[in-house]
């Protein structure tokens, strides 16, 4: 087709600039056998051209595979239609996060620990390709661009041109240059734009393969009798029955309870139901939710620990015109994720293989190691996609890979898969914990705020956790967090923290301590400003005072403008409420329509605004702040799981856990601030604001503010 | 015990207890992995299929209830409906996580079938028993309108 001098290895083909497979010679190999080219951990690019990113951070429908593509792409100069993504492997040497220093995803820390990562491998494999280009055609590398997939050169009497794929024979010998050179904002075609998502087909059609899909040869599917109690232990058991179910294969004591081998998914849940177990439940909580509440109400009065202090509070909050004072209850939750927790495992003598919606690689991979006894290299981790996450699946104790693990060791060399019923999921434990914030304001004569006390009692999240060390002084930063440094002109503040005890497991629910300091703090100023005689939108504005003020200011006025606050009253029975609040780096504004409709809320419409650096892909952060609004809606308006007297939980199922369904779902607008600043988290931000804009709403619709969550009681 | 029904256009005889629910023969005796489990009691909607012409929960239907009956899952469902559907739910970006999604499409193919011209209200109404614990729930609205809208020529 054409002859292979050097400077002629590629033809442009048709008008429309697509590159026909040019025929390029392979020097020094005969065959074009998988000749994939691996500039650095993270970009694999192959002969037929397809560009593979290995995406460190998992996939857990917050989009990573799509905004970490992104980055490579943007750099890369690459066409999208030659993208696709994978999950990493797990390994700590290439794929710790950088914000963590291990594998890991959480925190919304995805983005903005890979913004400069990623780009940087992009944009050494685009110098890459260049340089090899240059070589080839024995032409400057500067005279060389790149766009779209396309390297080309224009040379006086001819236009060189290659794909990435025809390029990747002759990149052997090109070292990546270490600190290449990466875009300014003004240059980006594709970071800021719609990039259609990468997983959005699969995910429309059903291929998408979760952990809960896969299957290995001889696979048995395993299902675990666990203590009915949180801290309740296994005294004997009887597996007489259950091995004479059709489908058992086997029944093992592991440390977590009874374990239950069959052929498949359903004959391991019958033959659980035939175990015959006696559980001893001396030491196990006993208490119920509400005997829970009332000790921590009674904690909140007098909380011990400081977690920050401003003027004086105390000669403030004396010498105050008017006193207000609150308390605000929130029950535990349940992260409820619609793949309940499952995983496989394939061991072999001395190595074991996990396929798992793993999300903190690094400590499942060491967990699983300490488990079989041998070194971390001998454990991989294949992570799956998850049916959702939002904290669940990454735990301090690691108990889910621990458990899969012993499942393996007690059955010996073979292929698990372990699955939790719904059931098991939700009376399971890990909860969002039961909190109490108890609140103090003083105002002066003119109805401004000298003082302000936020005093929460909770249970810890890093207690006797491998993040023990992240507790200060006594705080657990993730209890408070939301609490302190407030953005809003408070002289006299005080937070302070009670740090409560229980048997009942707690885990980081999507959002975290946000997920009530939020509301206990935007709910209660919301009530402050209106005692006051301030309007709830002017009135933050005048109060904002903060390094980072202009951000939040932007948010707020931009989601009164689009919502077009007028005040609380929307007229045909509809309040409105708004709150303010800024976690995990970005800041988000919301204002939502409330009425009261068969004795429950209505939420009708619900405007927000944005600010998280620049938007990577604005599709993405809409459909985040949409679904993160929901799932904190979901929460307030329904979710509660309670322990009755003698410590059982109430709630197993979706039946009696009520989460939001469609008609509930508000319409949602949101508006993203324009911004070049680096990108900030966007998985999380969205949940917090929702549940106070609707309590806010809610008082100015009944005179009554609600001071405990869930609003519809159950 | 043999139980013989149609799935996805083909004939299947399987040995199987007809009280075995009907997802777990799918998802495990077929690997036919696009039907989800999500709750185990007809609550949530990911375990959607339909069975002679209705959508309905798999996970509540013994396998024994389905003799002769012609059964369709994600793998195999067709036509303009579930094209339009599968079309739209890839543009409007539809899904987050995705596991609830199968669930979702079966139902809106069904309901696009029997109901060719919808209301936004019927809309909601129709989606109303699957649950989507990422609240997708304003972008499902938005595809199966314009999965509507497409059927009808409309744009
Ligand atoms: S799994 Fe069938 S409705 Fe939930
Ligand atoms: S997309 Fe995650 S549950 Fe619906």
């Amino acid at each position: 087709m054409t002859d292979l001098t050097p400077n002629r290895r590629a033809v442009l083909a048709s008008a429309a600039g697509l590159i026909v497979a040019a025929a390029i010679p392979l020097p020094g190999r005969a065959k074009q056998e998988a000749w994939p080219f691996a500039p650095n951990a993270f970009i694999r690019i192959t002969p037929d051209n397809i560009v593979k990113v290995l995406v460190k951070h998992s996939e857990l429908g917050q989009g990573t595979w799509t905004g970490l593509t992104t980055m490579v792409a943007e750099e890369l100069d690459a066409d999208w239609a030659q993208m696709w993504a994978e999950n990493a492997p797990a390994n700590v040497q290439l794929y710790a996060s950088s914000i963590f220093g291990v594998q890991g995803t959480g925190g919304s820390t995805a983005t903005p620990a890979s913004w400069l990562p990623m780009r940087q491998a992009g944009a050494a494999a685009r110098a890459v390709l260049v340089e090899a280009a240059a070589r080839a055609w024995g032409v400057p590398g500067a005279e060389i661009t790149v766009s779209r997939g396309v390297v080309a050169h224009q040379g006086r009497s001819s236009d060189l041109r290659a794909s990435f794929g025809e390029l990747v024979p002759l990149t052997e010998n090109v070292v990546p240059p270490a600190d290449p050179i990466l875009k300014t904002p003004d240059q980006f075609t594709l970071i800021g734009r719609d990039v259609p998502r990468i997983d959005a087909p699969e995910k429309s059609n059903g291929t998408a393969i979760y952990s809960i899909d896969v299957v290995r040869d001889g696979m048995l599917t395993v299902a675990v009798a666990r203590p009915p109690k949180f801290g309740a232990r296994l005294v004997e058991f009887d597996s007489a029955t259950a091995l004479a179910t059709p489908g058992v294969r086997r029944v093992e004591q592991i440390p977590t309870g009874v374990a239950v081998y069959a052929d498949d998914t359903w004959s391991a849940f019958r033959g659980r139901d035939a175990l015959d177990i006696v559980w001893d439940e001396t030491g196990a909580e006993t208490r119920s939710s509400d005997e829970m509440m009332t000790v921590w109400a009674e904690a909140a009065r007098t909380a011990p620990a400081v977690a920050e202090d401003r003027g004086d509070v105390d000669a403030a909050m004396a010498s105050a015109d008017e006193v207000i004072e609150a308390e605000f209850r929130f029950p535990f939750l349940s992260h409820a994720a619609m793949e309940p927790l499952d995983g496989v495992v394939e061991l072999s003598l001395d190595r074991a293989e996990f396929w798992m919606g793993s999300q903190w690689q690094t400590s499942d991979q060491n967990e699983a190691a300490a488990r079989f006894g041998v070194p971390p290299e001998n454990i991989a981790i294949n992570t799956m996609l998850t049916g959702g996450s939002f904290g669940r699946r990454t735990t301090a104790d690691n108990h889910f890979t621990a458990e899969l693990s012993e499942i393996a060791k007690a059955a010996g060399p073979g292929a698990y898969k372990l699955i939790w019923s719904r059931e098991d999921d939700m009376r399971g434990g890990y909860y969002r914990p039961l909190t109490v914030h108890y609140m103090q304001g003083g105002l002066d004569a003119k109805g401004n705020i000298v003082a302000w006390r936020n005093n929460v009692a909770t249970q810890s999240l890093l207690a006797d956790s491998p993040f023990e060390q992240f507790i200060a002084d006594g705080i657990d930063g993730s209890s408070v967090e939301g609490s302190r440094g407030l953005p809003y002109r408070l002289p006299n503040a005080r937070v302070a923290l009670a740090t409560m005890e229980s048997s009942v497991p707690v885990l980081w629910w999507r959002a975290v301590g946000h997920t009530h300091t939020a509301y206990a703090t935007e709910v209660f100023l919301d009530e402050l400003l209106e005692r006051g005689g301030k309007d709830r939108v002017q009135g933050r504005l005048d109060l904002l005072d903060a390094e980072d003020a202009d951000r939040h200011r932007g948010v707020l006025e931009r989601v009164a403008e689009i919502a077009d606050w007028q005040g609380p009253d929307a007229g045909n029975g509809i309040a409105r409420g708004v709150a303010l609040h800024k976690s995990f780096g970005s800041f988000v504004a919301m204002i939502a329509d409330v009425s009261i409709e068969r004795d429950e809320p209505r939420i009708h419409k619900v405007w927000a605004a944005v600010d998280c650096g620049i938007a990577i892909n604005p599709s993405i952060i809409e459909a985040q702040v949409a679904g993160g609004l929901g799932f904190g809606l979901s929460a307030a308006m329904f979710e509660e799981i309670r322990l009755l007297e003698g410590g059982d939980v109430d709630r197993w199922n979706y039946d009696a856990y009520r989460i939001m369904r469609n008609a509930e779902m508000p319409e949602v607008e949101v508006a993203i601030i324009e911004s070049r600043l680096s990108p900030t988290g966007i998985g999380e931000p969205g949940t917090p604001p929702i549940a106070p804009a609707v309590g806010n709403a809610l008082r100015a619709l009944t005179g009554q503010t609600p001071r405990r969550l869930p609003f519809v009681a159950s | 015990m043999s139980i013989g029904f149609t799935v996805n256009g083909v004939y299947r005889e399987l040995e199987v207890d007809p009280d075995k629910p009907l997802l777990w023969v799918i998802r495990e005796d077929l690997q036919l992995t696009g039907t989800k489990y999500g709750c185990g009691v007809a609550q949530c909607g990911a375990c959607t299929v339909i069975i002679d012409g209705i959508a309905q929960r798999s996970c509540v239907t013994p396998a024994g209830r389905v003799e002769s009956m012609e059964v369709t899952t994600i793998e195999g469902i067709e036509g303009p409906e579930a094209e339009a559907v599968m079309a739209a739910w890839t543009e409007v970006e539809v899904a987050q996580c995705g596991y609830c999604q199968s669930g979702q499409v079966m139902t809106a193919v069904s309901f696009l079938r029997e109901t060719p011209n919808p209301t936004d209200d019927d809309i909601v109404a129709a989606m109303n028993g699957n649950l989507c614990r990422c609240a997708t729930y304003t972008r499902i609205r938005a595809a199966v309108r314009q999965a509507a809208n497409s059927l009808e020529g409309r744009p």
